[in-house]
């Protein structure tokens, strides 16, 4: 089936990932290797928007809302544990248990797909306004300061069981790519299952779902849910990639800059979001080094170009034009065997007569 | 004509949307192994008391009841749970999936994968739908996307199925192919069809139903029906 054949792909794109982990570290200078572990996280938060939005079609506006508390739960978990395995599992359960109370009054109370992207940014927005303002030293939870506008420092991972056993940063960067791929597989293996096969259909057609007795809602939940505890799993790492937390993963730009991943990478893919996290991260820092251009002028202008050019995204036209080409080629190959074998077939008909 | 038990009834049915009554208390009742179409000029409230049958609309007062069960404002995806398979006025089919998998998932819904695999293999089978097995259902004709949505209800193996103007925009021959699976579906299920086209009527139905003003005007054969002065006033009359 062709289900089987689309994780197969899953898991070669994921093979090729695994060997990139491997000669990253070889090839690549430290400090590169220091950043690509926030761009790690960042990819997994585009990840998580390909899944529900690209596939779920749920428009989330505000999915950084759960990377950000992703983020600071993380931060704030492993100053008061004083570790960072149970910190990040703790990240991941709170932006899900988040986004369960936030889904289930958006889903079951039928708010339109519009109010639901509005809704999400608000609610984004209002968690960056909130975080900013605990600035002082009465904002703290257990040991950790939550810091407002300067944010609050996130301690880097060590190994599991040993608080003091800090991982280098290139076994960090080992670790989030491990995270990403392990993620990846998982959402390529769930939207191929039935439950992803029905939140595709409810994408397609809610009516249509309800009229053959899915509860929708259910499984908009269900799906927003998920997306929203691997976008903390991405807070997660982009916290400890660069050492803190800022209100800023709550920003409007954020917000926006993951939207644009999506678009760029195409929905409906899960391989398209993430490169297009890494490609335009690299693309901003690069515009960044000169001041000829402004950069978010630069970016507005390739989202524009984008929409109106490239409107389903890399990936999905990329395998639109191979399957295109392939198509062309498999007929024209048709077409000569029945060339070569025309002249016996027009006897046959002949004598048939 | 064969009576078993009922299987769907309303009981002073109405729908008012501000001060318009659209179902006007109605009480209907659909008897096992029956095949009953609903017709009516437009604006007799057919299709709105069609929507408070499937639950798409919430009737302001009186009661759904579909085998002993208490439907009325329940949400759709629970009546279709009782095994009642729906298909609406306008096609709803998941546009961006293969054929294939339009029915696969209504088949999946009930079985587990093996057998939903057989499943909807046979429904394609069934719809003469093998040609387009792989094609995207948005690319279809309309009439090919009717068929899969009729296939979605069939997959589903229904014990009641309701249709709203399942032949709308169909060529002579597909409504004709149309009729003769609503006569075959009609073998396992009990069906309510709404519909406009008299020859369409003709071709699967015994009795109907014939909604004027919100409410029923009269219940009996369609030779009677197109016999009876008043009903060819206001079917034939309104549509001329």
């Amino acid at each position: 089936m062709r289900l089987a054949r689309d994780f197969r792909g899953t898991l070669i794109v994921a093979a090729l990932a695994v060997l990139f982990t491997l000669i990253a570290p070889v090839t690549l200078e430290f400090f590169t290797i220091i950043t690509l572990t926030q761009v790690i996280g960042l990819a997994i938060l585009g990840l998580s928007l390909a899944l529900i939005w690209g596939f779920g079609g749920i428009l989330c506006f505000g999915q950084t809302a759960f990377f950000g508390l992703g983020a600071y739960a993380y931060a704030i978990a492993a100053t008061n544990i004083g570790g960072s395995t149970g910190a990040i599992l703790i990240a991941v359960l709170v932006a899900a248990a988040f986004a369960a109370i936030l889904g289930y009054f958006v889903f079951y109370g039928r708010v339109s797909d519009v109010y639901l992207a509005v809704i999400t940014l608000t609610v984004s927005l209002i968690l960056y306004s909130l975080i900013r303002r605990t600035s002082g030293p009465e904002y703290k939870i257990g040991d950790a300061l939550l810091g407002g506008f300067n944010g609050t420092g996130a301690p880097p991972l060590n190994i599991p069981g040993d608080a003091s056993a800090m991982l280098f940063p290139e076994h960090i960067f080992y670790v989030a790519m491990a995270a990403l791929i392990l993620v990846y597989i998982l959402c390529g293996r769930v939207v191929t299952t039935h439950f992803g096969r029905v939140c595709v259909a409810i994408r397609e057609n809610e009516t249509r779902a309800e009229l053959l007795a899915y509860d929708t809602r259910l499984y908009k939940l269900g799906i927003f849910t998920l997306g929203a505890a691997i976008a903390g799993l991405g807070g997660v790492f982009f916290a400890v990639g660069i050492s803190r937390v800022t209100p800023d993963v709550f920003g409007l730009g954020q917000s926006a800059l993951t939207i644009i991943w999506v678009i760029v990478g195409g929905r409906g893919t899960l391989i398209g979001p993430i490169l297009a996290t890494f490609a335009l991260y690299y693309l901003t820092a690069a515009l960044g080094t000169q001041q000829l251009l402004n950069t978010n002028l630069i970016l507005g202008i390739i989202l524009v170009i984008f929409v109106l050019a490239v409107p389903r995204g890399v990936i999905p036209t990329l395998t639109g034009w191979a399957a295109t080409r392939r198509q062309r080629r498999a007929l024209r190959a048709r077409e000569r065997r029945l060339r070569l074998r025309r002249p016996r077939g027009g006897e046959v008909a002949g004598e048939a007569e | 004509m064969r009576r078993g038990e009922v299987v769907l009834e309303t009981r002073n049915l109405s729908m008012a949307f501000g001060g318009v009554r659209a179902v006007d208390r109605v009480d209907f009742t659909l008897w096992d192994g029956e095949l009953r179409c609903l017709i009516g000029p437009n604006g007799a409230g057919k299709s709105t008391f069609f929507k408070c049958l499937t639950g798409q609309l919430r009737p302001t007062e009186g009661d759904v009841v579909i085998r002993d069960v208490h439907v009325a404002g329940r949400e759709p995806h629970e009546i279709a749970a009782l095994g009642v398979g729906i298909k609406t006025q306008v096609p709803n089919v998941f546009d961006g999936l293969s054929a294939e998998e339009n029915i696969w998932i209504a088949a999946r819904r009930w079985h587990g994968a093996e057998r939903a695999r057989t499943l909807t293999r046979e429904t394609i089978e069934r719809l003469q739908l093998g040609e387009v097995r792989t094609r995207i259902v948005g690319t279809l004709a309309h009439g090919q996307r009717q068929w899969v949505e009729l296939g979605m209800v069939v997959a589903a193996d229904p014990w009641l199925v309701l249709l709203d103007e399942p032949a709308a925009g169909m060529t002579h021959e597909e409504t004709g192919r149309t009729a003769e699976l609503i006569r075959e579906i009609n073998r396992s299920a009990a069906m309510i069809v709404v519909e406009h086209d008299m020859q369409f009527i003709r071709m699967i139905s015994r009795t109907v139903t014939l909604f004027h003003e919100g409410r029923i005007l009269m219940e009996d054969s369609m030779d009677a029906i197109s016999a009876d002065p008043v009903a060819r006033e206001i079917y034939l009359g309104h549509r001329a």
